[in-house]
């Protein structure tokens, strides 16, 4: 059975059938692209998935269960993590807190251990130190683990929104544009960590991508959509030489 | 190692925080018993003391949290007036010190408690409703005990809002809040040391909170909203901890003030909305999430206009500009820049004095 299974999604906004009957079936383990065209839904489809928005219509199933009613919040906890398109880090926040930040949930101590630093608190805060510098050494932030999150070059703010969302410990991972703004050997060492944190932590990863390059490097499947609408799926090099998509999206040679 | 550094610097940064706050009482305490003090400055101590609690309380809310809260006063008079009437009810029946350190738990819980209710409709939604809704509140809070009439007798509670022959008392009773008049005879528990260890006790607590997994969870919610859900952060339950916290401590102010006034009168002088706004002042010219700034800030602003009383007209006009004096020092850019370089410089001249 396939680990995430979307049926007939819809959204309208007004009159805008902003997606409409979206499918998607994305099994265990693979890297799974979704491109197409500027405001073809994409965006909103991983709303729609990580429950910013409900869904007007369809079905959201993860790993067997019913998650569409769930809230933005719920929906981490099922095991869905997300980046944005637009960076939104933790700005005020050093590096290595922003990953602390996701790892709330693993790790527990009540507020009053909280307030008074006492019982769990300091051995609880080693092993989430522990931890998230872990975390940052798979993405070879660990050296820059004590500065302020806004203060990182681009590129590193993007690993680090990874990281924080691998974090949560998801069983799925949603990136949204992770090349955006990168030159391309920025693009050529992301498509590694992606690679790399798929065979590392087996997870499964559906990504939004305008990078032809990286989305034929390292996607297996591919979804495109277009006017809301899915245009076709399938795998990557089929997809790519579809003429329907090449003429929707990535353009024919006339 | 790098670890290390990191832990040792935030307790470093906290330790001068404290070190201050003790430095500055020990100064006071020398002044106090040595008599170069004057009467009037002596009076003001107290104040002094409890509006920096409460700004060390605001700052959670606005500095960490990241919500305007313009009714903090509402909550001092909330911790104020239910730690009167403990210890009013009490006086007598419990020993002295345990009945303050009673009467301090009421008026904490009963501010947390009211902190609580106000943020379950606010806190749900987004943008600067808590702004407004803090605001009436601090100003219903104030004209309802003002216009409150309490007492106890053997039959039982009377609550009147008319006037004291409403209440319908038996004559040996006790009347407990006096309307417009407020609460008299409070016992005079709370003292300039108190106050200092309160907000000592304020430090630490909110001081620990930042430092903590909590605390990161609601800074990640001033930062970016959208992210903390995103990583399973339960946003709503996290802006009402901070939000009670911040009450609370608010509340442990108000339970000073009371301790430390004669006749507790629910008036815009102690509890309107001036001085919600007043502390607001403190806290954003201390610098917004700096909780020793708030401190200094509290400290020197509350003191500076008092002190330049003898200047008659001039006081607001000095006032003022010390104002804007301060604010250019914490949040010019420029300024910030040549300051950092300043201290570096100074820190590096240390170094180099002592090697």
């Amino acid at each position: 059975m396939a680990l995430l299974d979307v049926k007939d999604l819809s959204i309208t906004f007004g009159g805008l059938h902003a997606v409409e009957e979206f499918s998607l079936s994305i099994e265990k383990g693979q890297l799974y692209g979704l491109i197409g065209p500027n405001g073809a839904g994409k965006t909103t489809v991983f709303n729609l998935l990580t429950g910013v928005y409900k869904p007007t219509q369809g079905s959201i199933i993860l790993d067997g269960r019913d998650i569409t009613a769930h809230s933005t919040e719920e929906i981490n906890k099922d095991g869905i993590a997300r980046t944005f398109q637009n960076i939104r880090l933790f700005h005020k926040l050093s590096v290595i807190d922003n990953v602390k930040t996701a790892l709330h949930r693993e790790f527990e101590y009540s507020t009053f251990e909280a307030m008074f630093h006492c019982g769990r608190y300091a051995s609880v805060e080693r092993e989430m130190e522990k931890k998230a510098i872990e975390i940052l050494k798979v993405f070879s932030l660990d050296t820059v683990s004590s500065i302020l999150s806004s203060n990182l070059p681009y590129g590193q703010q993007r690993k680090l929104e990874i990281a924080r969302a691998m974090a949560t410990g998801p069983k799925i991972l949603l990136l949204d544009e992770p090349a955006a703004g990168m030159n391309p050997n920025e693009t050529a060492e992301l498509m590694e960590t992606i690679s790399l944190i798929r065979d590392r932590f087996g997870i499964t990863i559906l990504l939004i991508e305008h990078d032809m390059k990286l989305v034929s490097g390292i996607c297996e499947h591919l979804t495109v959509l277009n006017f809301g609408k899915i245009l076709a799926e399938g795998d990557t090099k089929e997809v790519l030489s579809d003429p329907e998509v090449i003429r929707a999206y990535l353009g024919d040679d006339e | 190692m790098k670890k290390k550094i990191n832990i040792s610097k935030t307790s470093s940064q906290r330790l001068i925080t404290y070190g201050m706050v003790i430095a500055a009482w020990i100064i006071l305490e020398i002044f106090l018993h040595t008599g170069l003090m004057s009467s009037h400055l002596e009076g003001l101590l107290v104040p002094m003391a409890y509006y920096a609690i409460v700004a060390v309380g605001l700052n959670l809310c606005v500095g960490i949290l990241g919500e305007l809260s313009l009714g903090h006063a509402g909550f001092m008079c909330v911790g104020a007036f239910s730690s009167a009437l403990f210890s009013l009810l009490t006086v007598g029946k419990i020993p002295d010190g345990l009945r303050f350190i009673l009467a301090l738990f009421v008026g904490v819980l009963f501010s947390a408690l009211v902190g609580f209710l106000v943020g379950i409709p606010v806190l749900r939604l987004n943008g600067d409703y808590l702004a407004i809704v803090t605001l009436a509140f601090g100003e219903i809070i104030k004209n309802i005990i003002n216009a409150l009439y309490l007492g106890v007798d053997s039959k039982g509670v009377h609550v009147s809002f008319e006037s004291l022959m409403a209440l319908n008392m038996e004559p040996e009773g006790t009347v407990l809040i006096n309307g417009a008049m407020g609460v008299t005879g409070t016992p005079h528990d709370a003292n300039f040391t108190i106050a200092v260890i309160l907000l000592l006790f304020a430090l630490v607590i909110v001081q620990n909170f930042i430092d903590s997994k909590d605390g990161r969870a609601v800074m990640s919610i001033r930062d970016n909203r959208i992210a903390a859900e995103s990583i399973g952060i339960p946003v709503t339950s996290y802006k009402m901890l901070a939000f009670t916290i911040s009450a609370a401590v608010a509340g442990m102010a108000g339970v000073v003030f009371s301790h430390n006034i004669a006749t507790l009168q629910s008036t815009s002088q102690y509890f309107g909305y001036n001085v919600s706004i007043m502390i607001l002042v403190y806290v954003v010219l201390g610098g917004i999430g700096s909780i020793r700034g708030s401190v200094i800030a509290a400290s020197v602003l509350y003191l500076l206009p008092e002190l330049l009383r003898g200047l008659n007209k001039y006081r607001m006009l000095i006032y003022s500009v010390v104002l804007i004096a301060v604010m250019i020092v914490n949040w010019a850019p420029g300024v910030i820049e040549k300051r950092t370089e300043f201290f570096d410089r100074i820190r590096k001249g240390i170094k180099n004095g002592a090697a």
